[in-house]
């Protein structure tokens, strides 16, 4: 069953496309059913995960490597798959109508459900080679859907740094995979969790683990590669919302989670997480407050919240994640799609420039007043529940660096008080204040459709009941995930069903009520604040990496990139320079091999005595036919006539013909006779077609190229010098000679008595029909360049 | 004589480099010919040389015994022979034909598909 959720959404993603050709509007109600299906299955699973049971399925994959396609359901894989699953339907449903009439949807669905499944598999694979398949593949349906809208260019740039930066993390996190399973022994996720004891002996590890934390730290737009993640809001709305805010940017969280069981005792690993999750809490935060279009103030403080859930993990306050994972994925799910619906159906983007939408569309303004005040942490939602528990983590952290324990609660509230600001943004600023901007919308503002407020509705609906009662997923969800995260380890488990029941005003919450008092001034106070604020735009976007990726691949800042220096370089687009640097790499490699090995005066001494061996007679007969060919293979650079230049080189094929006849191989020697004979003739016949040779390099230029020639040829003859001294293993040869014939009756044998003949024909006969297909090919080419005629387009103007 | 062969094949790479790196394509062809026959003799070369004892089991013999030259390479260069062959007349005709079409036979000036 497991499987089958996984295959069905696979399938139906290769369906899509030919769903829609036959469904057409209806294709997304249908294909809805699938995650949905899904979704139904994994709440069932939720109360058997809850207790710490798990169900697995496992086959062996790739036996010799150790790799197993094993997936396993428990409680931290419950909740993703929840997420995946349910949100992933409201999404379905909901692009079916906001990409209405789009002549690409059935396309867009089979990237959305791709990535779907893809994902699923992430959060289900039991073995970290299959997960890092899973991740990858998340990347590039990732990459697929952020471009979507390929033909503006901003969308195709966006979606290939997002794939440049998760991607080259990912590399990161295989190379870490791998030195973990050399490490335990075996690649299975719960078997290297089992026995994270073994990690704690190797000196490996700290490599292992650095390396993992990049591809989770890229993956989930970490300080300092949190750029991608804003500009990845070039995609399509309902893309937004799922994969960069519920789903993909959370498998770097999910990772870190999965494998803190195995690290969460080392240092290295809580210092990592709780000081680049709290850096990247605070400036996501900030940042949101700096932004006014809907989509970028969302975008920043879903970085802020990544933040917050590594954050949290590294402090060791796996309760606190586990609800903030919850709490983040339905109010900003929700607050995304909202976006979406006001983009949609009033078409503008940017924050300031709305206003009073309550009246034009009730419905969407309830869903994101809601869910933007369970953002800014507001008492009855669930983002309150989750930022009590935030607070209450960061006050007694477990983990991490203790003599600065002061500072987690003071940056927690601080971003907190950010958060609060975007919350204000996003959910009261478009409709409930009044409309400052001149003119008229431009597009005239109505309630969406139903399949588009259904997810949001929904979503919503989860915020504020679990807000009232948060016991309602704190036994099934919320504490079974924690001990997942904690592995066998004890955690105080805050009882959630007590939370406003608190009899003394805690420390939290007098936080809390900071923060929200904070939230509220910097709102009101909103445009002073981004005027003060904009000096310090300089520092922000010069900490984090973004001009290095501009410096290394081009984008909007910096004049010149690297990939531009060295395509210019590599790329020239002339013939000989793809040729001058293919021989310089080869002589600097080969020969720097060749000269740093050395024997080769060895070797030359070798082949000496044989001189003494024959005849002198014999030898001046060979070295005549070398000589004839090094010359007529110099006379053919200088010739300047076409005929003449042809005559020589049919000189140096009859020498080397020659030289086969005299060793022994008088095979080759008849058909290189039969093919330079042909050579020389086509050349003769078509000679008069072609152009007389033209002077085009200057004399520097040649002289450069011989001697570029002059050490290639140096290089190979170095070669051939150097093979004398290595005596080959003639078993192959030996091989065919006791194959030839057979030595008794009935053997297997080629029955032939000339050994070249019949390794053609015989052995190797498989060789030789590809052979003869590149004759029949080269043959076809030949024919239609010489028959077919190409019909010149009629040129306008100009006889 | 393994010497001298060495000697053989490194003067056509090196005239077939050079002449790869001019700017007519009648030249490219010309050098393309020069390295495949390079190539041909380097494996002869490389793969040890033995006097005038072609492979070929006697008439009354079921398999050859002493000093026999090796069938192996001569049996790559066949193969290569004919292919080097196929692709030298593609290309020539191809020239003939770019030749008819563009008017130029400077690779230089066919960098683009733009005329």
């Amino acid at each position: 069953m497991i499987v089958g959720t996984l295959a069905a959404i696979f399938a139906l993603a290769l369906l899509a496309p030919t769903l829609h050709r036959v469904l057409g509007k209806a294709t997304g109600y249908v294909l809805a059913l699938g995650p949905a299906v899904g979704f139904v299955y994994y709440l069932t699973q939720m109360a058997a995960t809850a207790t710490g049971k798990s169900t697995s399925v496992a086959w062996t994959w790739t036996e010799a490597l150790g790799v197993d396609f094993s997936l396993r359901v428990d409680s931290l894989s419950t909740l993703f798959a929840l997420l995946v699953t349910g949100v992933g339907t409201a999404i379905v449903l909901y692009a079916n109508s906001y990409l209405d009439g789009h002549p690409k949807r059935g396309r867009f669905f089979g990237y959305l459900l791709g990535f779907m499944g893809a994902m699923l598999g992430l959060v289900l694979a039991d073995d970290l080679i299959l997960l890092f398949i899973f991740w990858e593949l998340t990347s590039i349906t990732s990459y697929l859907l952020i471009g979507f809208d390929h033909e503006r260019e901003k969308a195709r740039k966006s979606a290939l740094q997002a794939l440049v930066v998760t991607g080259l993390g990912g590399l990161s996190m295989l190379a870490g995979m791998i030195l973990l399973g050399q490490i335990a022994g075996t690649f299975s996720v719960s078997g290297i969790i089992e026995h994270h004891h073994v990690l704690t002996e190797s000196p490996l590890t700290l490599a292992a683990m650095i390396l993992i934390l990049g591809g989770a730290f890229t993956k989930s737009a970490q300080f300092p590669f949190h750029f991608w993640l804003p500009n990845a809001m070039e995609a399509p709305s309902p893309v937004s919302a799922y994969l960069h805010s519920s789903t993909m940017v959370k498998a770097g969280v999910y990772l870190v989670a999965r494998l803190n069981p195995a690290f969460m005792e080392d240092h290295v690993w809580q210092w990592a997480l709780s000081c680049f999750g709290g850096a990247t809490m605070l400036l996501g935060a900030y940042l949101a407050t700096r932004q006014t279009y809907f989509k970028k103030v969302l975008a920043y403080t879903t970085v802020s919240s990544l933040g917050i859930m590594i954050m949290l993990i590294g402090l060791g306050a796996p309760q606190a994640a586990a609800a903030y994972i919850l709490a983040h994925a339905l109010f900003k799910g929700a607050l995304f799609l909202v976006a979406g619906i006001v983009d949609h159906e009033a078409g503008v983007k940017d924050t300031e420039q709305m206003g009073g939408l309550f009246g034009k569309m009730p419905i969407t303004a309830v869903v994101a007043i809601i869910s933007g005040l369970s953002m800014a942490g507001l008492v009855p939602l669930l983002g309150f529940v989750a930022k009590e528990l935030m607070l209450k983590g960061s006050l007694h952290a477990h983990g991490g660096p203790h003599d600065i324990a002061w500072l987690w609660p003071t940056i927690s509230t601080i971003a907190g008080a950010f958060m609060g600001v975007a919350g204000l943004q996003a959910g009261v600023r478009p409709f409930f204040m009044a409309r400052t901007a001149e003119g008229e919308y431009p597009k005239h503002p109505h309630e969406a459709p139903p399949p588009m407020l259904l997810g949001p509705v929904v979503l919503t609906g989860l915020t504020f009941v679990g807000g009232l009662f948060p016991a309602l997923f704190a036994n099934k969800l919320i504490n079974g995930t924690t001990a997942s995260i904690a592995g066998g380890h004890e955690v105080e488990l805050v009882k959630l069903s007590s939370i406003y029941l608190a009899t003394h005003p805690s420390m939290a919450l007098l936080l809390s009520g900071v923060a929200l008092v904070a939230s509220v001034a910097i709102f009101v106070l909103r445009r002073p604040w981004r005027t003060i604020t904009a000096p310090l735009d300089r520092l922000t976007t010069a900490i984090g990496c973004e001009r290095i990726y501009h410096l290394l691949f081009g984008g909007t800042v910096g004049p010149v990139s690297l990939a531009t220096v060295q395509t210019k370089v590599l790329q020239s687009g002339y013939l000989r320079v793809y040729v001058q640097i293919t021989v310089m790499t080869a002589l600097l490699l080969a020969g720097g091999l060749l000269l740093w090995q050395g024997g080769l005066t060895e070797s030359v001494s070798q082949a000496m005595p044989r001189f003494g061996e024959i005849a002198w007679t014999e030898l001046l007969f060979e070295a005549v036919l070398v000589a004839m060919i090094c010359v007529a293979a110099v006379a053919s650079t200088q010739m300047r006539g076409r005929l003449s230049t042809i005559a020589v080189l049919g000189v140096v094929g009859y020498c080397s013909a020659i030289i086969f006849v005299l060793f022994g191989a008088p095979d080759v020697a008849m058909t290189q006779f039969a093919v330079e004979t042909l050579t020389v003739i086509i050349f003769v016949l078509v000679v008069y077609h072609l152009p007389r040779f033209a002077v085009y390099s200057t004399r520097l230029g040649k002289v450069m190229d011989a001697s570029v020639g002059a050490a290639f040829g140096l290089l190979m003859a170095a070669f051939v010098v150097s093979s004398f001294a290595i005596t080959a293993d003639d078993g192959i040869s030996w091989y065919y000679n006791h194959h030839a014939l057979p030595s008794e009756a009935g053997e297997h044998a080629a029955y032939g008595r000339n050994l070249i003949n019949i390794i053609l024909v015989d052995f190797r006969a498989l060789d030789t029909m590809g052979e003869i297909t590149v004759l029949g090919l080269a043959a076809v080419g030949v024919y239609t360049l010489l028959k077919l005629r190409h019909e010149k387009p009629a040129q306008g103007g100009v006889a | 004589m393994e010497l001298l062969l060495a000697i053989a094949v490194g003067f056509l790479y090196a005239t077939g480099i050079y002449m790869i790196l001019r700017r007519s394509f009648v030249k490219l062809i010309i050098g393309l010919a020069l390295i495949s026959h390079g190539a041909n003799l380097l494996i002869f070369a490389a793969g040890g040389l033995t006097r005038g004892k072609p492979s070929l089991i006697p008439e009354g013999e079921e398999q050859l015994s002493g000093m026999y030259s090796d069938p192996l390479p001569p049996a790559l260069i066949l193969t290569a022979v004919v292919i080097s062959f196929a692709i030298l007349a593609f290309t020539i005709v191809l020239v003939k034909r770019t030749y008819q079409e563009v008017g130029t036979d400077d690779l230089d000036a066919m960098r683009t598909t733009d005329r």
